[in-house]
């Protein structure tokens, strides 16, 4: 079976961020990216059906600039078989990208497809679901356990105050949550082993934007608040703030 | 021509949440401002208070009613929704960002290609569709965005907007579904005991690694108890093995959005602010004056957290005596 994993390439969230002058974007000057949190929890589930079944092949996918390939080497190295980026300079819209992605998966023939549930940069917690309807697929966001028999699905996806267990079927795409599982460490072999294997480039185009980014801004500073004192002496002014002052109590 | 907006509502066991009246009360707002014609969707079996819509100012409630839908099912619950919005030429659509808001919108937006605003934190209604402001970067940035092409479809962060009364007369039609595709669907809902979820609370205390052991989450609970709130945690205290991934917050965990917020024993990592920095007011309890949680806290008290806390426990009980 072929599987694809969707990975992005974003700022770190350690980072600081500052506006560039045009206010429409970052200024990455300094910025450090890294492979999106989220879909390290996709990829270790793509690998471990791939540990428990012969003839698997793991697909990377990434669309964006070609400093995507660092994230997608990142991924080949915890073991994942192949990369592909879709080259693409612009900051194109959740539906756009998944559109992308929807045709470079149809191509790979790919059955089951993992993203993250959410990209840590513009946190659209879209595209996993987008690409399925775009394909026809099953899908199952927020998963949180996960297990595939022949063609029978069960999982179980995090919604508040507990968790929905879910039957459904293949073809399927999945966006991961935290707590799906634990993933590995790219090895040193594995690391020597994705330095050597090519990332394949290719250059597709999606429709027209649905959606338009006007301008980015910096949230005010909260105005430093009010330190009340340094122990228990505090706490009946506290109580009397919250009360009388911020009416929460 | 008159333009139309769908509210897709959320029903848990069979009642309609808290967090969907907020998205009535926006919906009735550009009701009466900007002329738009606003129906309620409902879908679920019997629902017990779908008539308190209406005291959110909206009088259409559309029911779709089956035994078979009690519980969510993205295959079905999708063709219903796309089914009534290409019958009724709708022109935009609003849900809560919640775990239901969050699988059904995508779908929806890439179904019919209408734009997609998700976790907005305010929200405009335009001849062209829908213009938004949203937090993106872990909360670091304000995005401000807006839909093209005439249609669009919007997610709401909850406890942001306030659900404010406004009754009308409610005019409920029950329908039923012309098909129910159950291939992917909710069988059961497993849930966590019983406590309130922090992605539902108004207030919540928080602890995190300054806790020291699992054993000392009691002094949290306690005053979670009396204030009716939620516990949440760090991920350094999920990650240790002494709270549940459930109460998490932040980028990993769940974003909340409380009236109050109470952190005690969290330095406020970026990772953390990212979760809980929208909330109405933050009251920090920490030992180290320079934690960044001192920059986004209302009040704060610069102290050891095992000595303070039971006096705050006291000094609430004092006060829910004497009201
Ligand atoms: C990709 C990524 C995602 C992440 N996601 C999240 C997330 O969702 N949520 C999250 O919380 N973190 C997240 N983190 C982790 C984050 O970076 C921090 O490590 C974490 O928030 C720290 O938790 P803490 O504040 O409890 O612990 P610490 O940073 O260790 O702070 C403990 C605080 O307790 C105080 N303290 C100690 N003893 C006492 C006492 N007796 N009385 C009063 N105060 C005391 C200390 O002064 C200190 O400020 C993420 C990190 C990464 C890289
Ligand atoms: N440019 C991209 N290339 C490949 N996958 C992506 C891209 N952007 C987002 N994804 C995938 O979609 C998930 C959700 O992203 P988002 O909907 O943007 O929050 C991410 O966790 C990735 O798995």
């Amino acid at each position: 079976m072929n599987i694809a994993v969707c990975v992005n390439h974003v700022p770190d969230t350690a980072s600081k961020i500052k506006l560039d002058s045009s206010n429409t974007s970052i200024d990455y000057t300094g910025v450090s990216w890294i492979l999106n949190p989220f879909d390290e929890f996709a990829i270790e589930e793509a690998l471990r059906f791939k540990d428990n079944s012969s003839g698997t092949v793991v697909y990377i996918l990434s669309a964006g600039k070609d400093e995507a390939k660092e994230t997608i080497r990142r991924a080949l190295s915890m073991g994942a078989d192949e990369g592909i980026l879709i080259k693409n300079d612009l900051a194109l819209d959740s539906l756009s990208i998944s559109e992308l992605l929807a045709m470079q998966i149809k191509e790979l023939n790919c059955e089951v497809v993992f993203c993250g549930k959410q990209s840590v940069d513009y946190d659209n917690t879209s595209i996993g679901l987008m690409i399925a309807e775009i394909i026809d697929y099953n899908a199952i966001s927020d998963c949180v356990t996960l297990s595939i028999e022949g063609s029978t699905v069960k999982a179980e996806r995090e919604i508040e105050g507990g968790r929905e267990i879910i039957e459904t079927s293949l073809p399927l795409v999945v966006t991961a949550q935290k707590g799906l599982n634990v993933p590995r460490y790219a090895s040193l072999k594995g690391i020597i082993a994705a330095k050597k294997k090519n990332i394949k480039e290719v250059t597709l185009t999606s429709s027209t934007s649905t959606v338009k980014y006007n301008s980015l801004s910096i949230p005010n500073a909260k105005n430093p608040g009010r330190v009340l004192g340094s122990d228990s002496g505090a706490v009946r002014e506290l109580v009397r703030l919250l009360r009388e002052e911020a009416k929460v109590l | 021509m008159i333009r139309k907006l769908l509210v897709v509502l959320e029903q848990r066991d069979s009642r309609i949440k808290k967090t969907s009246f907020e998205v009535c009360s926006i919906a009735a707002k550009f009701a009466a401002k900007n002329k738009v014609e606003v129906v309620a969707i409902a879908i679920g079996d019997e629902i017990t208070n779908l008539s308190a819509v209406s005291d959110y100012g909206i009088s259409s409630i559309i029911h779709v009613k089956h035994a078979g839908l009690a519980l969510y099912s993205s295959s079905a619950y999708k063709k219903i929704i796309l089914n009534y919005i290409n019958k009724n030429a709708i022109d935009y659509i609003l849900l809560t960002n919640t775990a239901f808001g969050r699988d059904i919108a995508p779908r929806i937006a890439a179904r019919l290609r209408f734009g997609l605003l998700s976790d907005c934190i305010s929200l405009e209604i335009t001849p062209t569709g829908f213009k938004a402001a949203r937090p993106i970067y872990s909360g670091k940035a304000i995005q401000e965005i807006e839909t093209i092409g005439n249609k669009g479809i919007a997610t709401i962060r909850a406890n942001v907007f306030p659900a404010a009364i406004q009754s009308v007369s409610a005019n409920i039609m029950v329908q039923k579904p012309e098909l129910i595709d159950l291939s992917n669907r909710t069988v059961e809902i497993i849930k966590s005991d019983g406590k309130i979820d922090v992605s539902e609370a108004d207030i919540i205390i928080s602890g995190g690694r300054g806790m020291k052991g699992p054993e000392n989450f009691h002094l949290i609970e306690d005053v979670a108890a009396i204030l009716g709130g939620a516990l949440g945690a760090s991920r350094a205290a999920v990650d240790a093995g002494w709270r549940s991934h459930s109460e998490q917050i932040g980028q990993t965990g769940k974003t909340v959005s409380p009236s109050l917020y109470i952190a005690c024993g969290i330095s406020g990592s970026v990772q953390h602010l990212a979760g809980m920095s929208t909330s109405k007011y933050i009251v920090a309890i920490n030992k180290d004056k320079d934690a960044p949680i001192f920059s986004v806290a209302d009040y704060g008290i610069t102290g050891d957290l095992f000595e303070i806390l039971p006096v705050l426990t006291d000094e609430i009980k004092k006060l829910n005596n004497r009201f």
